[in-house]
C-alpha cells in the first residue's frame, strides 16, 4: 500500500521552530540574516494603499464626461488637500463657473473621460510585522519578509482564537484532569499565559479577559462557549483575527478532555518562562495550527532538527485517538492490518490496532488517529 | 497521446482538497470498465507542497491492486504496451481551495447573475458578485475587491450596443482596487471581460496595464439570451495557464495529463449534462463534500450549478449548525442528546475533518447534518436556477390570472426524473437505504423519481474523460459509476392521517406483483429483488397528485436498486412532529421501514 500519512500535532521539548513572517503586500525588510530578534522586533514594513473616494466631476460641473480632463485643476498623481479645488468649469465668458472641491486629502488616482469620475486615494497607512519568536533571522524573502528561527519547545494545539502574544507561562492546575474555574483566576494571572488541564469554564475565560491575562492553553472547552465569548458562532475553523483581549489555545478538542500528559508535563517544566503564543488556526488548505513556542536556554547550541514531521504511521507510533469512543486518549500503534475491517457503523475502513494506556488493544480507523509528533 | 478511439487503458485522477483519487479503466470484453481505484492524501500543503506526490501515491495504489506497471520512477508510462503503461491520462483538481472567482456586472439580477452562472458552470466558487446596483458605494466596492484575493475576475455588463458607462465604471473600480491574485505575487490577476462589445476599447485602456486582461463574447448580448460558453471556456483556459500553474507541483502535473486539467465541479457538471442530454430527462446532481456542497441541475435542457461554499460535512460542518440551527439537525436524531454534546461533537468534526464515525450514534449524527446541508444547498439552488430576468414577457388575456414575473425557478420537483448523489456521506453510507433516505428527506422529491449515487465518486474523472473519449466515460458511468438505489413515489396533496393516500402496483421480472396501499403519513418500501427495472402503476387518492393531476393514475417504468420502491406519504413539505417523543417514535418507525439502521440503535 501507499505510504500512510496522518498529519499530527507537534509536542516537542526541543526542536527547531521556523516562522515565515510575510507582509500582506510587498514592502521592505529591515533586518539582516543572522540578526538576533525579540518577539516584538519589527522585521519588515510596508504601506497599505489608502481608501479611495470617487467624485462625479461630470455631474457636479454639469458637463459631458469627455470634457472632464479639460476642467481638471489637478492632474493624475498630484497630491491634493481636503477642501482644495480640483476641477472648475469654463463658464460663460469666464463667468458662472462651477467648481468641485476635494472631499479628502490624498492623491488624484484617476480621471475618467468615459464616466466623468475622479478617484482620490487617501495617504497610505504603515503596516509592520514583528519577529513573533525570540530567535534569529534565518532567511530573507526580499520585499516580502523573513524567516525567523529559534530552538526550543513547541506545542501545537488543535484550535485557537486570538492573535499573537508573548508572555510568561503560568500553570494553575495540578493535573491534566483538572478544570480551570473562575475562582482560580486572580491577579497573578495578569499578563501571563495561563495553562490548565481538561477544561476551562466560560466564567474563567471572562475573568481572564477582565484581569488582563495574555493567553490560555487548555485541553478542552465547550464549543458553544466560543460563540458566547466572541459574540458570534465560528462556522469554519479559520481564526486568528479575533480581538477579545485573550488568546485561547485548545490542545485536544471540544468538550471536557484532559490535556495529553506529555503536553501537560512539558508546560509544567517550562513554568515561568517567556513564550510566544498564537491562536491562529486554519483547518483547510494550508493548515495553520495554534501553538506555543518557548525558546530553549541552550538555543545557541547546534539545533537538532525534528525528522518526525511527515513520517508515516508505523508500529510503535504514538497516536492521539480523535473520535469517540476513545476520543482524547493517547495510544501506541500495535499493528497496521492491511485489509479493511468492518466498523460498528457497517462501513469498511482501513484500520490500525492501538494499545490503550490500560493495555487493551482496540481497533481504530486510521482516519481517526493523529500522530503525536516529537 | 495516441488516437483516443484506439485507447485501451485510461488513468484518471481527481486531486481533491484532502484526497487524491485515481481510477484505472480498461477496455475488456468489448466495453470500457473500471478496473481498480486507489487513493492517497493530497499533498498540496506542507510538508510536501507538491501535488504530484499525492498523485504518484494514489497511482501506486492502483499499480499494486491491478498489477499493471504505470510508473517509471516519477513518470507515467504512456502509451500502454501489454501490461505496462496507460494510453490516456486525465485529471481534475479542486485542491488548494479550487477556483475562487469574483464576478461583476451592471444589474445584479441580470448581467451579474449571468456572470455568476458562467463562473459557477465553469466550476468556480463565486466569492462575490458586484453590481452597479448592489447598494454599495464605490469605495466600498473597491475595499471589497481588495480584501478578497480571487484567482480571477469575470467582468460583464451591458447588452451589445447598449450603454457602456456603467461597465466602464466597474472596470475603473477594479483598476483602482489594484487586485492581487490569491496564489503568488509574481503575476497579474486574470480578468475576463465579457460585456458590451462597444466598451472593449475603454476596458482595455483601463485594465490592460495592471491585470492579465482577456476579452470574450458578451455573455448577455441581448436581454433575452445568455451566451455563457465563451466565458466558461476562457475561465478553463485561464484556470490552467494562470491559477493551476501557480499551485505547488501543478506545472509538472499539467505536463503529464493528455488534456487540460479541469476544475472538479466543472467536470461533474459536464457529466450531469451528458446524462440529461442522453436520456432527455430532468436531473439533479449533488456533490456534498467536506467544505462545500455543489448542486447541479438540468431542467428542460437548462443547466445550472450552485456552490454552497460553506455547507459541508467536515470543514464547514459547524456552519451547517449555524445556518440550519441545532433544532433542525436534532429533529433527525432518533435519540435524545444534549445541545452542548451535539455542538461539541460537530466542533470536533470541524477541527478533525478527516475523521470518520466509528459508532452508530456518530454515524446517525453525521447523516442528520447531511440532511440539513443538502436541504439548505438545494434551497439555494432553487433560488438561483431561475428563468432569465429582465426578459420582456408577452402576455395574453389568458395569463391575466396567472401573473408571474420573470425569474421563476426552473426546479420542478414533479418533473424531476433522477437525483444523483455524490460525496462521501452519500456514496460511502454503509447502507444504501441511508443514502436514499438522506436524499428523500433533503430534496423532498414529488411524484415518481429515480434515486442513484455515484458509487465511488468517479463523476469528476468521467467528466474530464468525456472531453476526450465520451464512449469510455459513458460506458464506465453506466456500468461502474452510477448505482441505482431505487425510486421514490411521493404523492403531493392533503388527506387525513390514516386515510388511503396512494395505491402502488409494482411489477418486475422475477418477482410476484406487489400491490401496496399506503395510508397518509408513512414511509414504506417495496423490495423489488434483482430486477433491473420495475413497472409502477400508481393510483393516488382523490386529493393527491403524482404527476398527472389529482387522483389521476400514472404508469411508469423506474430503475430498481437495493432499496426498491420507496413510498413516501409523509406529505410535502415534510413536517416532523413537534413533540419529541412522537417525533422519535415516527423516526424509528421510518428508519425501520427502510432498514436504515440496526434495530439495536
Amino acid at each position: 500500500m501507499a505510504h500512510a500519512y496522518t498529519s499530527g500535532l507537534r509536542v516537542s521539548p526541543r526542536t527547531v521552530v521556523s516562522k515565515t513572517r510575510r507582509l500582506p503586500l510587498s514592502g521592505q525588510v529591515v533586518v539582516q540574516v543572522g540578526d538576533r530578534v525579540r518577539p516584538d522586533t519589527v522585521v519588515a514594513e510596508t504601506y497599505l494603499p489608502g481608501p479611495v473616494h470617487n467624485v462625479n466631476v461630470a455631474n457636479a460641473l454639469a458637463i459631458a464626461p469627455e470634457d472632464v480632463p479639460g476642467c481638471m485643476l489637478k492632474q493624475r498623481n498630484e497630491p491634493v488637500e481636503k477642501g482644495e479645488l480640483i476641477a472648475e468649469s469654463k463658464g460663460i465668458f469666464g463667468l458662472f463657473k462651477s467648481s468641485v472641491r476635494c472631499p479628502e486629502s490624498g492623491t488624484i488616482e484617476m480621471v475618467s473621460e468615459v464616466t466623468g469620475q475622479v478617484l482620490i486615494r487617501e495617504p497610505s497607512t504603515p503596516v509592520r510585522i514583528n519577529a513573533y519568536l525570540d530567535g534569529r533571522v534565518a532567511e530573507l524573502l526580499p520585499g516580502e519578509g523573513v524567516v525567523v528561527e529559534t530552538v526550543g519547545a513547541c506545542i501545537q494545539g488543535i484550535f485557537g482564537v486570538g492573535g499573537e502574544v508573548h508572555a510568561p507561562i503560568r500553570q494553575i492546575v495540578q493535573s491534566p484532569d483538572d478544570e480551570i474555574t473562575g475562582d482560580m483566576v486572580d491577579d497573578r494571572c495578569t499578563g501571563q499565559i495561563v495553562c490548565g488541564g481538561s477544561m476551562i469554564t466560560l466564567d474563567a475565560l471572562r475573568k481572564l479577559i477582565e484581569i488582563g491575562a495574555s493567553g490560555v492553553v487548555v485541553g478542552g472547552m465547550q464549543y458553544h462557549d466560543i460563540g458566547d465569548l466572541l459574540g458570534y458562532q465560528i462556522g469554519v475553523a479559520v481564526t486568528g483575527g479575533e480581538d477579545i483581549g485573550l488568546t485561547v489555545v485548545v490542545t485536544e478538542g471540544f468538550g471536557r478532555l484532559p490535556m495529553a500528559e506529555r503536553t501537560f508535563e512539558l508546560l509544567r517544566s517550562l513554568q515561568g518562562r517567556e513564550a510566544s503564543l498564537s491562536g491562529a488556526t486554519q483547518i483547510r488548505a494550508g493548515v495553520i495550527r495554534p501553538e506555543i513556542v518557548i525558546k530553549s536556554d541552550r538555543a545557541e547550541e547546534s539545533p537538532e532538527r525534528s525528522d518526525s514531521a511527515g513520517r508515516g504511521l508505523e508500529s510503535g507510533s504514538l497516536v492521539r485517538l480523535i473520535r469517540k469512543p476513545w476520543f482524547g486518549e493517547i495510544a501506541t500503534v500495535a499493528s497496521l492490518p492491511e485489509r479493511p475491517v468492518r466498523l460498528p457503523t457497517g462501513a469498511l475502513a482501513r484500520v490500525l490496532e492501538a494499545r490503550r494506556k490500560n493495555g487493551e488493544i482496540v481497533t481504530v480507523p486510521r482516519a481517526n488517529v493523529e500522530i503525536v509528533e516529537a | 497521446m495516441i488516437d483516443p478511439s484506439k485507447a485501451r487503458v485510461i488513468l484518471a485522477t481527481d486531486c481533491g482538497s484532502t484526497t487524491t483519487k485515481a481510477i484505472l479503466i480498461e477496455h475488456r470484453s468489448g466495453a470500457y470498465r473500471l478496473v481498480v481505484r486507489g487513493e492517497a492524501p493530497t499533498t498540496v500543503e506542507a510538508p510536501f507542497e507538491d501535488v504530484t506526490r499525492g498523485v504518484l501515491n494514489a497511482v501506486r495504489e492502483v499499480e499494486e491492486q491491478s498489477g499493471r506497471e504505470i510508473l517509471d520512477g516519477d513518470r507515467i508510462v504512456s502509451p500502454a504496451d501489454g501490461g505496462r503503461g496507460v494510453d490516456i491520462y486525465v485529471s481534475t483538481s479542486s485542491a488548494g481551495g479550487g477556483l475562487q472567482m469574483m464576478v461583476a456586472g451592471v444589474v445584479r439580477s441580470m448581467t451579474a447573475e449571468s456572470a455568476e452562472r458562467a463562473a459557477l458552470g465553469a466550476g468556480a466558487i463565486v466569492m462575490e458578485a458586484l453590481a452597479s446596483n448592489d447598494g454599495r458605494l464605490p469605495h466600498e466596492r473597491i475595499e471589497r475587491i481588495r480584501q478578497l484575493r480571487p484567482d480571477m475576475i469575470l467582468l460583464s455588463g451591458g447588452v451589445d450596443g447598449g450603454t457602456k458607462s456603467h461597465v466602464v465604471e466597474m472596470a475603473e473600480l477594479i483598476s483602482a482596487a489594484d487586485p492581487r491574485p490569491r496564489l503568488g505575487s509574481g503575476y497579474n490577476l486574470p480578468v475576463i471581460y465579457a460585456g458590451n462589445v462597444d466598451a472593449r476599447e475603454d476596458v482595455a485602456r483601463i485594465l490592460a496595464e495592471g491585470t492579465e486582461l482577456s476579452q470574450v463574447d458578451n455573455l448577455r448580448p441581448v436581454l433575452e439570451a445568455e451566451n455563457l460558453g465563451p466565458a466558461r471556456e476562457r475561465i478553463h483556459t485561464l484556470f490552467m495557464e494562470h491559477v493551476m500553474a501557480q499551485a505547488p507541483g501543478y506545472r509538472d502535473l499539467m505536463e503529464w495529463t493528455h488534456v487540460p486539467i479541469m476544475p472538479t465541479p466543472g467536470a461533474v457538471g459536464r457529466m450531469v449534462r451528458v446524462v440529461a442530454d442522453r436520456g432527455d430527462i430532468d436531473v439533479v446532481g449533488v456533490d456534498i463534500g467536506g467544505a462545500t456542497t455543489d448542486v447541479f441541475s438540468v431542467f428542460g435542457g437548462a443547466f445550472n450549478r450552485t456552490v454552497s461554499a460553506n455547507l459541508g460535512m467536515s470543514y464547514s460542518i459547524s456552519n451547517v449548525l449555524t445556518e440550519a440551527g441545532l433544532e433542525a439537525i436534532g429533529r433527525w436524531l432518533p435519540f435524545e442528546m444534549s445541545d452542548a454534546d451535539l455542538k461539541d461533537r460537530l466542533g470536533n468534526k470541524m477541527i478533525r475533518p478527516t475523521s470518520i464515525p466509528q459508532t452508530m450514534e456518530e454515524l446517525v449524527i453525521e447523516q442528520a447534518v447531511a440532511r440539513e446541508a443538502l436541504r439548505l444547498a438545494f434551497e439555494q439552488h432553487r433560488n438561483f436556477a431561475v428563468e432569465l430576468k429582465g426578459v420582456q414577457q408577452h402576455r395574453t388575456i389568458s395569463d391575466t390570472f396567472e401573473q408571474q414575473t420573470g425569474g421563476q425557478t426552473l426546479v420542478d420537483l414533479m418533473n424531476l426524473d433522477l437525483i444523483i448523489g455524490s460525496g462521501g456521506v452519500l456514496s460511502h453510507a454503509p447502507r444504501r437505504s441511508q443514502a436514499a433516505l438522506m436524499m428523500v428527506d433533503a430534496f423532498q422529491p414529488e411524484g415518481i423519481t429515480n434515486l442513484a449515487v455515484d458509487s465511488i465518486f468517479m463523476m469528476p474523472h468521467l467528466g474530464v474523460l468525456s472531453t476526450v473519449h465520451e464512449t469510455a466515460a459513458l460506458e464506465v458511468f453506466d456500468r461502474d459509476c452510477l448505482v441505482p438505489l431505487g425510486s421514490c413515489v411521493a404523492p403531493v396533496g392533503t388527506g387525513s392521517a390514516g386515510a388511503t393516500c396512494v395505491k402502488v402496483k409494482a411489477t418486475a421480472e422475477g418477482m410476484e406483483t406487489v400491490v401496496y396501499e399506503a395510508p397518509v403519513g408513512e414511509l414504506a418500501a417495496i423490495p423489488a429483488g434483482e430486477a433491473e427495472e420495475v413497472i409502477l402503476e400508481v393510483a393516488p387518492s382523490r386529493g393527491f397528485d403524482v404527476g398527472a393531476g389529482r387522483g389521476v393514475s400514472v404508469t411508469r417504468t423506474v430503475r430498481n436498486g437495493p432499496v426498491g420502491v420507496i413510498i413516501d406519504t409523509r406529505g410535502r413539505p415534510l413536517h416532523l412532529a413537534a413533540d419529541a417523543d412522537e417525533r422519535v417514535a415516527a423516526l424509528r418507525r421510518d428508519y425501520q421501514a427502510l432498514d436504515t439502521y440496526p434495530e439495536s440503535l
